[in-house]
């Protein structure tokens, strides 16, 4: 969107109305709105960043909210890393966005920060912020995503391109709490700290030191209304009892494939919350938001998206909306993100199933069994809906015969001793129940019981495949 | 079994194809086996030849666990 003069976030918020009555509440402390659009977390160094490309490399994520509303209309570009960057990473995060300072609270830098400006953050110091908040800039909101392999992408957007999905306007009728489990560095994350901030409510984030039962509590005591995480996320929440400290009215997935046994498990924990699944993601932005609480999404969808215009080529979905990122920084960047039409290849594979579209996973994540193509969501789908099942990983396995097959992690809702006549008779319960709704080479050869899965920070399932 | 198939007697002799096993029955069945015992023998070197008799098989197995 074009605009003749850059209106930075923290103007937005301050010409939304009074601030002060919403709260962003962090594990250990909680800030009204206005003291984070007011206070600056760098000792109010703003002005030494003017125009500059700033790395901004924190481990708390009500600081990372605080430097965000510093740096919007203020730094020429402003890098989102994730708390769990490697440090590894680091020279090439730096390298890419041709950073010329850092924001970090990670202690003394490495040989790679030497020539940058490097300012340590502290929120339990916020100083009334002495530069200019005004926007000089449409500043560059740089998000990282993992490669396949080797250092993260980085993604540019800006404020623009990642609020395009959120409607502004009050919010008058009723209060509304927001949280997330995404962190507000990932692109998740990032929606509901900026929805929340742009439509005056209140947030309660997550925090990576925090156990699930702890942060479920503390959000059900914060009254929060309103909250989104990935399928992933909510399988971890719902294994806990404090999920029924939780009373939403909005629960909302992203992310990843949210299956048909996660929408049902929502619906029974939650039977008053709306239950809303949504397409996004870092490269193609925010596409639709599916509201019918049935797995995949209509047909319909791809023609009826206010916006956002959908199609399918090569059975992988294309977006172009003005919320797709613009581009890669750095070596990546030799890739464009867009084709030349401006559409964004998402790689996810769907399939038209009577009327509906399935999502079958990543082009990439596809497992070749003997020559057929198997998308391991597609079958962890199906072991999740088994009713002792909490959460599944469908993996490939070397084969000498087919190459490869696969196997499945299952972690229980009750957990069985392994190898006892019950944990046998529940492994052949679940291959008969992927057997009713499976062709023969997408059922998993052995099912292991585990004791967990493995989230990622970014809310997804980690996958360790060969 | 699981697959509710009809197995004629395992004999030495008895070429696996004729076994009435799919490969991707055998898959499994090395994939499982690895689970139990350890090893895979078809996998354990890259020339390794693939057994056509179940004598050969179960003597692949034999020899892996020496």
């Amino acid at each position: 969107m074009l605009q003749n003069k850059p209106v930075s976030l923290s103007d937005t918020i301050n010409e939304c109305g009074d601030p002060s009555g919403c709260f962003v509440e962090g594990a250990e402390r909680r800030l009204t709105l206005s003291q984070l659009v007011w206070g600056s977390s760098i000792d109010g160094r703003g002005e030494q960043l003017r125009g500059r490309s700033v790395v901004v490399l924190v481990a708390d994520q009500l600081t990372a909210a605080s430097v965000m509303l510093e740096l919007d209309g203020i730094a020429r570009r402003m890098v989102l890393c994730p708390p769990d960057l490697p440090l590894e990473y680091l020279p090439s995060v730096i390298a890419a966005s041709e950073a010329e300072a850092i924001i970090s609270d990670r202690g003394p830098m490495g040989p790679e920060a030497l020539p940058l400006l490097v300012l340590e953050p502290s929120i339990s110091k916020l100083n009334r912020q002495v530069c200019d908040r005004g926007a000089q800039c449409e500043t560059e909101w740089i998000l990282l995503t993992s490669g396949t392999s080797g250092p993260p992408k980085l993604v540019q957007h800006n404020l623009s391109s990642l609020s395009g999905a959120i409607k502004r306007g009050s919010n008058s009728s009723k209060k509304i709490v927001w949280s997330t489990f995404y962190d507000i560095r990932r692109y998740g994350g990032l929606q509901i700290f900026l929805r929340a901030a742009l439509t005056g409510t209140s947030l309660v984030l997550s925090s990576a030191t925090e156990p699930p039962a702890a942060f479920l509590a503390r959000a059900g005591a914060s009254g929060v209304t309103h909250i989104s995480g990935t399928p992933s996320h909510w399988r971890r929440a719902l294994m806990s009892p404090a999920a029924k400290l939780l009373d939403p009215e909005y629960v909302r997935l992203s992310g990843e494939i949210a299956d048909q046994g996660i929408l049902n498990q929502l619906r029974s924990t939650f039977p008053k919350a709306r239950l809303a699944h949504a397409f996004a993601s870092t490269e193609a932005g925010v596409a639709f938001e599916v509201g019918d609480e049935i797995a995949g999404f209509p047909a319909v969808a791809l023609e009826q998206t206010a916006e956002v215009e959908m199609k399918v080529v090569d059975g992988s979905l294309r977006i172009r909306s003005a919320r797709t990122a613009s581009r890669y920084l750095g070596e990546a960047g030799l890739r464009p993100i867009r084709d030349p039409e401006g559409f964004v290849d998402t790689s996810d594979v769907v399939e038209l199933r009577e009327g509906r579209y399935q999502f079958l996973g990543r082009r990439d994540g596809v497992i070749n069994v003997g020559g057929s193509k198997v998308h391991p969501e597609e079958i962890e789908a199906v072991i999740n809906r088994h009713p002792r099942v909490e959460m599944s990983r469908v993996r490939t396995k070397k084969n000498p015969i087919t190459g490869a097959i696969v196997v499945a992690d299952v972690a229980l809702k009750v957990a069985v001793e392994r190898g006892s006549p019950e944990a046998r008779a529940l492994q052949h319960d679940i291959l008969l129940f992927c057997r009713e709704s499976l062709a023969s080479w997408k059922i998993p050869g052995a099912i292991y019981f585990v004791p967990s899965l493995a989230v990622a920070e970014t809310g997804k399932l980690v996958r360790r495949d060969a | 079994m699981e697959h509710d198939k009809q197995l004629p007697p395992l004999t030495d002799d008895l070429e696996l194809l004729d076994s009435g096993l799919d490969s991707l029955c055998f898959a499994v069945i090395v994939a499982r086996l690895e689970d139990v015992l350890g090893v895979d023998p078809l996998s354990s070197s890259e020339d390794a030849r693939f057994p056509v008799t179940f004598g050969e098989f179960v003597s692949a197995y034999e020899n892996a666990a020496k």
